[in-house]
């Protein structure tokens, strides 16, 4: 079963290559994504002493782990949120015909091979964000290390697997599912404090964008949560993801099964 | 018919000026017309801008409160509050995302239906654009305005002429803009996949045009040197910064004139590299 995945891959892989130029300066724009996102975080860091009263190596944790989070989910499962495309166009049905997985077919077609030096990237950040923060290292946290950024990049790839399956019940809805890939992003790229509200209590807590990289950071750094949270919140991240990817899954099979070709 | 004929008909002959804009108009009107029917479209985007713009809305406002002097970036509170908005409203109105229109038809071919109209190419291209842009500024740019302005304090302009100059600024933004999306797609022309410089464009007008953060959040050198030595910042940071009045007028009126300079500029690059391209074009497909 695996030799038709490995084929699509490589297929993928020469359509690639046959683009040299666009693709080279794809892969290096792509790594600059990844870089900007942190600097862009440094940048409002810079401009000002605390954000919601944490320093600028506090908020590099935190950003790090988001970063890392998004960069593994985007690489594996980033591509669904072109879905949207193949139902409108009808493509889905050829995707559908075929004996293999709708899902892992859609991931293939379209291999981000240009996004995976994001991953290194992300490491990268993390390890310096590690090194400038004052950290007591105990087993939980080196444990935490490993696990927050994994179960992070499941909870991401949930979403976009959320957000893309929307497509099935409304064709043309767009931008829609980026609000909250992307803007999940953003929104665990800052300390939960900055935001407020109903806002707050609903990205942070209500769809559990929270508990991918705040929280933990708050953990490792052993400081209290302002928002009086128990220390081991950090420790939720992969129950979180666990939710959220059984709420993808059952919104992908409903979704499939409600999928009527445009019929064009 | 009185036989086969591939005269292109005069509107109006002795009068080339009506003509033009006759032609002009109704480009962009067809412009305007097409995304009006995208009707589901354009709520779904809207939302988006809206949820982006709580997210970055929250972020500055927590900067601004944790300055000593309260004015990063020479901005007060409102000043930030507003410049997220208007800006959340401004990136569909200036396109800074996924517009393919001409890399597409370039891989595909197409284009050669492009260059047998009687319209150069730029001017093909800018008529329908504008029309577009004119139906983003009704319908992508003031729904996120008003949400901001429910939901924070927005500064309100002071100055009498500071609104009109932001709709020269807005205008000169869409230019400028197209300019710059025609020449990156237009890579395409050679490299028949424009993926990788489109990439690229995103993420340069992101953060040059001031999208994530302020330009003026980085070093005063930095910043000159952005908004001098690229066009970016004019597609962003120039109309929010004429809106919330951060310069003093000579400064607003000199910023302004600024991107007139870049939009000229870059209209006529994209006309040069069109000629150049058509002179090696071979067009795919068939």
């Amino acid at each position: 079963m695996a030799n038709p995945y490995t084929s699509l891959a490589r297929a993928q892989w020469r359509s690639f290559a046959s683009y040299r130029t666009s693709f080279v300066v794809d892969l290096l724009s792509n790594v600059g994504g990844t870089a900007l996102d942190v600097v862009a975080v440094l940048v409002l860091f810079q401009a000002t002493r605390t954000v919601a009263g944490f320093s600028l190596s506090e908020g590099l944790l935190i950003v790090s782990l988001s970063s890392l989070a998004f960069a593994l989910a985007d690489f594996s499962v980033g591509n669904v949120d072109r879905l949207k495309t193949y139902v409108r166009t009808g493509l889905l049905d050829a995707v559908l015909v075929r004996p293999l997985g709708a899902l892992p077919q859609l991931l293939l077609m379209d291999l981000p091979i240009r996004k995976a030096l994001r991953l290194v990237v992300g490491v990268v950040v993390l390890a310096v964000a590690l090194h400038v923060n004052d950290i007591e290292w105990t087993p939980a946290r080196v444990a935490l290390i490993v696990i927050a950024p994994l179960a992070g990049s499941v909870f991401f790839g949930a979403i976009f697997v959320i957000s893309a399956s929307v497509t099935f019940w409304w064709i043309d809805s767009g931008d829609l599912g980026s609000a909250f890939t992307y803007g999940g992003r953003d929104f665990t790229a800052y300390p939960v404090p900055v935001y407020s509200g109903w806002f707050r209590a609903l990205f942070a807590y209500a769809m559990g964008f929270g508990f991918v990289a705040y929280q933990p950071a708050v953990t490792l750094l052993g400081r209290d949560d302002p928002l009086g949270l128990p220390a081991w919140t950090g420790f939720v991240s992969p129950l979180v993801a666990l939710i959220a990817a059984a709420a993808a899954a059952l919104m992908w099979r409903a979704g499939i099964r409600h999928y009527r070709s445009t019929g064009s | 018919m009185d036989g086969l004929d591939a005269r292109v008909p005069e509107i109006s002959p002795g009068r080339p000026f009506r003509d033009w804009v006759t032609t002009f108009g109704a480009l962009s009107w067809s412009g305007f017309r097409r995304f009006a029917t995208y009707r589901q479209a354009t709520i779904a985007g809207s939302f988006t801008n809206i949820v982006f713009g709580f997210l970055r809305c929250y972020v500055l406002l927590a900067v601004a409160a944790g300055a000593t002097d309260a004015k990063p970036g020479g901005y007060d509170a409102e000043q930030l509050a507003t410049y997220v908005w208007v800006g959340q409203g401004l990136l569909t109105v200036v396109a800074l995302w996924g517009w393919t229109e001409l890399a597409d038809r370039i891989r595909s071919g197409d284009v050669t239906a492009d260059l047998l109209r009687p319209v150069h190419p730029v001017i093909g291209y800018l008529a329908p654009d504008l029309g577009r842009a004119a139906h983003a500024m009704i319908f992508r740019f003031l729904p996120p305005l008003a949400v901001g302005a429910i939901f924070f304090d927005l500064y309100a302009p002071e100055r009498w002429f500071t609104v009109p100059l932001l709709a020269v600024s807005i205008l000169l933004a869409v230019v400028g803009s197209l300019g710059l999306r025609f020449l990156v797609n237009a890579t395409a022309y050679w490299l028949h996949d424009a993926r990788g410089p489109i990439t690229l464009w995103t993420l340069s007008a992101g953060i040059l045009a001031g999208l994530y953060f302020p330009l003026r959040f980085l070093p005063d050198w930095l910043a000159v040197t952005f908004w001098v030595a690229t066009p970016f910042p004019g597609l962003l940071q120039t109309p929010a910064d004429v809106l919330v009045e951060r310069d003093p007028p000579l400064m607003q009126f000199a910023l302004v004139a600024l991107q007139a300079v870049w939009a000229v500029v870059l209209l006529a690059l994209a006309a040069y590299v069109q000629r150049r391209a058509e002179k090696r074009l071979v067009a795919q497909g068939g």
